[in-house]
């Protein structure tokens, strides 16, 4: 198939910490295609955060070639960046990251913010707001509503742009178990709605069961590849 | 991002801590006000200055006995040079010139007396001082050639023996324990920088050679005043003179024995004075305008770190290094901007105040705030705020996004 989204070939990732150098990936590949839903499972300092990073745009590879939607976006600058997170990537964190002193609706703006098209922001997030069911809860602050709300606020902040892939780091880890399946649920039937790309990082195997494929990581390489 | 949208976040985030907020900007009100309010008193004084140095009279020319080195044979100036400098065909550019002694004495009247400056003078004298009297009537010719025993009193002067201002013709007063009859009592002008002209008596000048103020020779004069035809004419008036008094006196070429002073070069020297003490008060409030500076700069910095996290955020979000520079470049902007529109305000409160004290102390001091000062303050706080914010902004807008996120 054609229709590969996530394409990276021989990445590495070295960190130099004072004299010694840490090798966090050693030529790790990997593809993911549109619409699947993938989790990135590995030990603790397996490189898993370096991968998520790197597939995020939020920082480069050492060495290797990474292709994010047809982009190869390796060895751009931090501007480029910024702008292919901006269009192409959207996050949701453990700890939700949402800006305490605005609304969810303005949190749902922000991105928009920094997009260059600049029509119909307002409208575009209280659309992504409904989609995660949070229409009535639009006014409200963060510390106004519960840590599942929370986390779906993040999720319509990631979904704003339409983004092709959407990038979850532990994003149940700060919920209850619950709250934490539904806000999979969540993730998956917007995975099967609008077709988005999703890139699940966890080490809660339960959450990995639920994704259409595993990637083990481990000292910065594929383990294997398991088929859910 | 646009601006707009920057000042509107940045208002959000300062409105947020506003105790913190509130203290950044009063650094920036206080270098303002002080700034502003020093600069007003400033240029008040040089008002007040000039405008004294105006009231003396208009068009003077000072000419006075001895040059700037040392002269063999210097000659005094003397009443024939007086005339001379009167002289229409030899100094067209004068239209007048009064001589004066200068000296002091003991004015007394039935038992009360005090002492005075007292100025032996010429009619031209009211003209050329623009001296104006409250009753009676100016020296004369008559008075001139009679060397009579006649004096004007000053306010002053006539309240401490007289105890009263008016109603004083044809009184009798001592002076240096001569009989005066007094013709008139000059206008009361208030206190002023060089002398206070309420406490004089005038006589005439022949009077005084003869009788009062000795000197080696009887026709010699301490000052001549010198009234120009006009503004423009007093470079020229000071030329004639100049020729005159040289060949009257043979003065050696670049040996003058007199000194010619023009009200613009009093003006001048008074204004570089207060100049130089608006500048100087003008610095140390700028000092605090700068500690103001240095305050927001310290709150900008506390402010990148605590919001690192935020910052991480916007920067994964599709935020440009530009768009964090802008957003806290805001901020900063905002807390100066917003205390130099406060602290205008309030040096104006200051100067307006002060200027009320020098008025209630009888002295004349307006203090003015033109437009340059204004423009230079709020200059001056953009520019604070810009100077002083780039560094934090630019430490936010450096942050790498993977570090920032995982800021604790």
């Amino acid at each position: 198939m054609n229709d590969i989204v996530v394409k990276g070939h021989d990445l590495t990732k070295v960190y130099t910490m004072g004299e010694m150098q840490v090798h966090a990936l050693r030529g790790l590949s990997l593809e993911i295609r549109k619409g699947e839903v993938v989790a990135i499972m590995g030990p603790s300092g397996s490189g898993k955060s370096t991968l998520m990073n790197i597939l995020g745009c939020l920082d480069r590879p050492t060495s290797g070639e990474y292709y994010l939607d047809g982009v190869s976006v390796a060895t751009m600058n931090d501007d480029q960046l910024a702008k292919i997170r901006n269009q192409k990537v959207g996050f949701v964190f453990q700890t939700f990251n949402l800006l305490p002193r605005a609304t969810a609706l303005s949190n749902v703006i922000l991105p928009l913010r920094y997009a260059e098209d600049r029509k119909n922001h307002r409208q575009r997030a209280e659309q992504a707001l409904a989609e995660v069911d949070l229409g009535d809860r639009m006014n409200h602050r963060p510390n106004e509503l519960s840590g599942g709300q929370q986390q779906r606020v993040a999720v319509a902040r990631a979904l704003v742009n339409n983004p092709a892939i959407i990038m979850a780091d532990e994003p149940t880890g700060n919920l209850d178990t619950k709250t934490g399946d539904a806000m999979m649920e969540l993730l998956l039937s917007l995975n099967k709605e609008k077709g988005t790309t999703l890139i699940i990082i966890t080490h809660d195997p339960e959450i990995g069961q639920r994704a259409e494929r595993i990637i083990y990581i481990r000292d910065g390489v594929v383990e294997s590849r398991v088929a859910a | 991002m646009n601006i707009l949208q920057a000042f509107w976040e940045a208002l959000e985030s300062l409105a947020a801590n506003k105790m913190r907020s509130a203290l950044t900007i009063l650094g920036i009100v206080i270098g303002v006000a002080s700034v502003i309010a020093m600069l007003a008193i400033g240029a008040g004084a040089e008002n007040t200055i000039t405008g004294e140095i105006q009231g003396v009279g208009s068009n003077l020319l000072f000419v006075l006995s001895g040059g700037g080195k040392d002269v063999r044979n210097p000659q005094h100036l003397t009443t024939g040079d007086t005339e001379a400098i009167n002289d229409p065909f030899q100094a067209p550019s004068v239209k007048n010139a009064a001589p004066a002694l200068q000296g002091g004495g003991e004015v007394s009247y039935a038992g009360e007396s005090t002492n005075t400056s007292i100025y032996g003078v010429t009619p031209p004298y009211a003209e050329v001082r623009s001296i104006n009297l409250s009753e009676g009537e100016f020296i004369t010719e008559a008075h001139v050639l009679g060397r009579a025993s006649v004096a004007l009193l000053g306010t002053g002067v006539a309240e401490d023996i007289f105890g009263r201002k008016s109603g004083l013709i044809g009184e009798t007063v001592r002076i240096e324990g001569q009989n005066f009859r007094v013709i008139g009592v000059l206008e009361e002008k208030g206190g002023s920088a060089f002398s206070d002209e309420d406490d004089q008596i005038i006589i005439p000048i022949t009077t005084a050679q003869t009788r009062l103020i000795r000197r080696s020779t009887q026709d010699r004069v301490d000052v001549i005043f010198v009234q120009a035809v006009s503004a423009e004419a007093i470079p020229q008036a000071s030329e004639e003179i100049s020729q005159i008094l040289r060949t009257r006196h043979r003065c050696k070429i670049g040996e003058d024995d007199f000194t010619i002073i023009t009200q613009q070069d009093m003006i001048g020297v008074a204004s570089s004075i207060t100049g130089v003490l608006t500048i100087f008060l003008g610095g140390i409030a700028a000092i605090s305008l700068l500690v103001g500076g240095i305050g927001i700069m310290n709150i900008m910095l506390v402010s990148v770190v605590e919001r690192t996290r935020e910052i991480g955020l916007r920067k994964a979000v599709g935020a440009r290094k530009q768009d964090i520079l802008v957003q806290f470049l805001a901020e900063s902007l905002l807390l100066s901007v917003v205390g130099g529109m406060v602290g205008i305000g309030f040096g104006w409160v200051i100067s307006t105040v002060v200027g009320k004290i020098a008025v209630a102390n009888d002295v004349a001091l307006n203090p003015a705030i033109d437009l340059n000062s204004i423009l230079l303050a709020t200059l001056f706080s953009v520019a604070v705020g810009l100077f002083f914010g780039i560094y934090p902004a630019n430490r936010a807008a450096s942050l790498q996004p993977v570090e920032a996120l995982r800021y604790e």
